[in-house]
């Protein structure tokens, strides 16, 4: 096969001038060795020491950019014409700042660190230099900000609003039993203090929002990703990319988590692989499907552990692939991924280049959830003890939800065995449905509905709201 | 080798670079060699480009796409892309690392110091034919006749 490469203006004094030069090779990668081998000026400008192309230099078969190909593996056909263009790249160097200097007491806290030789003097006064920034202070903020704080990266922020409930700390071990319904922020810098004194924590004690996003993460090196939902995921995957950071990342449901590095500059983003979000209410959130304790810890300390890596320089991150982690089988997985080109983020032709409205992308507050009518608990204990027989109460929860606590005299239906139990209840009865808080009872009393029962209402705040006002002595979760 | 530009061109560079500031600016210098340049290179116009690096203030890239539709559009003009022009904000006119290991041979590298969003001195440089090192060329500012 015989191809024409032009040769740019700034390289033709390494082809005696010639503005085209005519190669035979089947592949572009043999034309260009080809050519290489013809005239070995242009080796040092075309290729690094390991033979491939530098990055600013860009083929184009005909009119296509080998990138878009099969890169240089791309097949070549008789005739076609092969172009360098060249990227224009450069700027000033960056403000080396001075790394700071370790006292002898960081140096003996930090020992087996500097035993490490990946680590070293220089490695840790990286992690001292380093500023994290830690989306949530719950199930994987804990581990993550206790282990960045033990390893001594000099400024942790965190930003969270909640305060410590007992429902958090089968998992979230930065808090304590005497921090119980205090700000998590605060529970957690005292942690945090305690173990590294060292160590500056920045709060922000706001919902990060389209708003407040970049000018909290601009400030930061790294963020680490440790929310619960949908729209904030997006919301932090997409400042990052605009700004340009490392977004470690990690997520946990019931037995199972994910972790990955999402560093546009060098791999893809959450974009690339998921570039729309579920339907909202699909993947239910640990709240309602629950999760086991010591999951977040596992998935957090490999954020914690990527989020060293990245700041020390040493082995290979997680950009570029997703771990995945099955607690009851106890087996890792690990999945590829490619940067999209057609990412509409960090792809070739981006078409956000701005916050967007994350509740809306992700389908929240977009349709109504079904609203049936409602009894509230002191009404339905009355109506319990006057009718008894004719009124129904069902339990949409699951079975070992139904062990923790239930409301005498209701029949057990779990939501999903619902529409083929219908045949069960009788079609004139008056029933009452309930489930925890007040949501899958609600989806029961759609689908009673649509079966042509009528005289249907749902526990407003469900078994939590009995328990709270009917059953003072009836355990909540 | 050496570069001529006319005082407003240089002028026009400094308003792209304060204006652009803190962040680089960036674009090409459209004219004419001699030849493959032995006999210095011309700036007659500029090309103010789009700064594709948006991440980083202290970097600059111009695409291979715009540099192909810019290149073919010069050439039905009868010129050629001589060299490119970037702003170092806060920083003296003189090539980063950066800029020396991301050169090509033969072009001017004309860059500006922003001195707080204010021009200050500009030099030209090309890169040695052996990497990695760059040169200064005299840059010569021709007045108005």
């Amino acid at each position: 096969m015989s191809v024409t490469v032009t040769i740019p203006t700034p390289l033709r004094g390494f082809t005696g001038g010639a503005d085209a030069v005519e190669l035979a090779g089947g592949t572009v990668g043999e034309v260009i060795d080809g050519l290489l081998a013809a005239h070995g000026g242009l080796k040092r400008h075309l290729v690094q020491d390991d033979g491939r192309l530098r990055n600013f230099v860009n083929l184009y078969l005909n009119d296509t950019d080998i990138r878009h190909l099969a890169s240089t593996e791309t097949p070549v056909r008789e005739g076609d014409v092969l172009t360098i263009v060249p990227s224009i790249a450069g700027g000033r160097p960056a403000v080396e700042t001075e790394l700071p200097k370790l006292s002898h007491a960081e140096v003996l806290r930090y020992s087996r660190h500097l035993l490490l030789p990946e680590v070293g003097v220089e490695g840790q006064r990286k992690l001292k230099a380093a500023r994290v920034l830690t989306i949530g202070a719950g199930g994987l903020g804990s581990p993550l900000s206790l282990y960045l704080a033990a390893a001594g990266v000099g400024t942790i922020g965190i930003v969270d609003f909640d305060v410590v409930d007992l429902t958090n700390l089968q998992r979230q071990i930065v808090h304590g039993t005497s921090t119980l319904g205090k700000s998590k922020l605060e529970s957690a810098k005292a942690r945090l203090i305690d173990l590294n004194p060292n160590l500056k924590v920045e709060s922000h004690e706001v919902r990060l929002s389209a708003e407040n996003a970049l000018e909290i993460i601009r400030e930061y090196d790294i963020v680490v990703d440790g929310t619960d939902n949908f729209p904030t995921r997006y919301l932090v995957n997409d400042a990052c990319v605009l700004l340009g950071k490392p977004n470690v990342y990690g997520s946990i449901f019931r037995f199972e988590g994910q972790a990955s590095v999402f560093y546009a500059k060098e791999g893809p983003c959450y974009r690339c692989l998921y570039s729309e979000p579920p339907p909202p209410g699909l993947v239910p959130s640990c709240a309602e499907g629950g999760v086991l304790g010591v999951l977040p810890g596992i998935i957090g300390s490999i954020q914690a552990l990527e989020t060293i890596k990245l700041i020390i320089g040493a082995g290979d991150t997680l950009i570029g692939r997703l771990v995945l982690f099955d607690a009851l089988k106890l087996k890792f997985r690990e999945l590829r991924l490619r940067k999209d080109p057609e990412c509409p983020l960090c792809g070739e032709h981006p078409t956000i280049h701005e916050l967007i409205d994350y509740e809306a992308f992700c389908g929240i507050g977009a349709a109504p959830a079904y609203q049936g009518p409602e009894i509230v608990a002191e009404q339905l204990k009355d109506e319990l003890s006057e009718k008894n027989d004719e009124l129904i109460l069902i339990d949409v929860r699951e079975p070992h939800e139904w062990e923790i606590a239930h409301i005498g005299g209701a029949r057990l239906i779990p939501l999903g065995q619902l529409p083929d139990r219908i045949p069960e209840l009788d079609g004139h009865a008056e029933i009452v449905t309930y489930c925890h808080k007040g949501s899958r009872s609600m989806k029961a009393l759609e689908i009673l509905r649509g079966a042509g029962h009528s005289r249907v209402r749902s526990l407003a705040g469900g078994i939590d709201a009995w328990a709270a006002r009917i059953e003072p002595g009836m355990a909540r979760y | 080798m050496s570069l001529r530009l006319p005082g407003t061109l240089l002028a026009e560079i400094g308003r792209h670079g304060s204006a652009a500031y803190p962040a680089e600016c960036c674009g090409a210098l459209v004219g004419r060699s001699g030849g493959n340049g032995a006999g210095g290179k011309e700036a007659v116009r500029l090309w103010p480009a789009v700064n594709r690096r948006t991440d980083d203030p202290h970097r600059y890239l111009i695409a291979p796409d715009d540099l192909r539709r810019l290149e073919r559009e010069v050439r039905a003009e009868g010129l050629e892309i001589v060299g490119y022009y970037h702003s170092h904000p806060d920083h003296p006119a003189v090539p980063s690392a950066y800029d020396t290991a991301h050169a090509w041979p033969w072009y001017s590298y004309l860059i500006v110091r922003i001195e707080q969003g204010q021009p200050r001195e500009a030099a030209s440089y090309t890169l040695d034919p052996d990497r990695p090192l760059m040169h200064s060329e005299p840059l010569e500012v021709l007045s108005e006749v």
